[in-house]
């Protein structure tokens, strides 16, 4: 607990530092984009505090009532491949925006659900989420890039599920 | 601009759906469990978010600087005129770098097709950037899971960019050698 202690700190400081590289190179520039950097990066974050805050806390409340039986046997730690293959489903099928995929994701982990079903399901959410893919990707790219893209990604985050299975982390 | 808007829209949609549930979930926690847990809930998990500010801050500002000193058309640029294993790295460390939603992922990923980028690279980079951008890990996963699940997450998820991308360009290469279309665009 100590040393991520340390390692959570140092990483913090190098990401300081990265900000303060960036924003001096924006300086050397102009001062306008030194600015506008500062200005947009510090509105975006308070526009997200209150949005992440809601999931978080959200992810404990629902994590407190969902019935830990039912998510142990399908995705609990136990739950092997099978699990890692259900949570990759659910991933690939839950609709909206980063909140909803992160609430979900961290609810089922504090109820009992394994890590590696959780990086499973995370994975597949992020990779090839239905709903993303026919709002944003088909508008985007050709049709076909699209089906391609979504077909060699099925297997990666089984491959992803599996390596956590493997290596007992997190 | 259009992007943000519809962003910041759908967002919105999202987290007011949680926050319903959630508020449900936590009248179903007080009036089973009482007071006491509802607030040990609320306490641990804010704890959990109040220490991960500063990491989101700091990622916020890495990208909103980087947004302005990294231009898209350098990175299509940059991308496009690599190939093999290389253009594969290439493409995944841009995906991890760049920062912005779906509005500016696909079309740079559209633009590398069309500068002559294979499809394997075009599908390394979408990859990179969905597991292994660190924009999304610091501002949304971290205060969710914390350093030590995410930290893990990401080292695993490390060789997935590149494996996409073989997967892609072999596919391509079947698909072509049967008689079908080799343009991805």
């Amino acid at each position: 607990m100590d040393v991520m202690m340390i390692i959570s700190v140092v990483i913090a400081i190098l990401l300081w530092l990265l900000v303060a590289v960036l924003a001096f190179i924006a300086a050397m520039r102009s001062k306008a984009l030194f600015r506008e950097g500062a200005f947009e990066g510090g509105r975006d974050f308070l526009v997200l505090i209150p949005r992440v805050m809601v999931g978080v806390v959200g992810s404990g409340y629902i994590a407190a009532v969902l019935p830990p039986d039912l998510i142990a046997n399908w995705i609990g730690p136990n739950s092997g491949v099978i699990g890692i293959l259900i949570a990759t489903l659910i991933g690939a099928a839950t609709p909206g925006g980063a909140v909803v995929g992160f609430a979900i994701g961290a609810a089922a982990l504090k109820s009992g659900a394994g890590a590696p079903q959780v990086i499973a399901y995370s994975t597949a959410w992020s990779l090839y989420t239905i709903q993303r893919l026919l709002n944003w990707e088909i508008h985007m790219m050709a049709p076909r890039f699209v089906l391609l893209r979504a077909a060699v990604s099925f297997p990666l985050p089984i491959l992803a599920g599996l390596g956590a299975l493997l290596l007992g982390k997190p | 601009m259009a992007e943000r808007r519809r962003r910041i829209r759908s967002f919105e949609w999202s987290t007011a759906i949680i926050a319903s549930i959630s508020v449900a979930a936590g009248v179903a926690v007080y009036l089973r469990d009482g007071t006491e847990k509802v607030l040990a809930i609320l306490t641990k998990d804010l704890q959990l978010l109040v220490g991960m500010l500063p990491k989101m801050a700091a990622g916020c500002l890495i990208a909103a600087f980087v947004t302005r000193l990294l231009p898209r058309e350098v990175v299509a640029r940059v991308v496009g005129s690599e190939s093999g294993l290389l253009g594969l790295l290439v493409a995944m460390i841009m995906g991890a770098v760049l920062p912005g939603g779906p509005l500016t992922i696909y079309p740079v990923a559209a633009a590398f097709l069309v500068l002559g980028a294979d499809v394997g690279t075009a599908v390394a980079f979408i990859t990179a950037w969905n597991l292994l951008g660190y924009n999304r890990a610091l501002i949304w996963e971290l205060p969710f899971f914390g350093p030590e699940f995410v930290g893990w997450r990401i080292l695993i998820a490390l060789p997935l960019p590149i494996l996409g991308g073989l997967l892609a360009r072999t596919a391509a290469r079947m698909i072509a050698k049967r008689g079908g279309s080799d343009q991805w665009m």
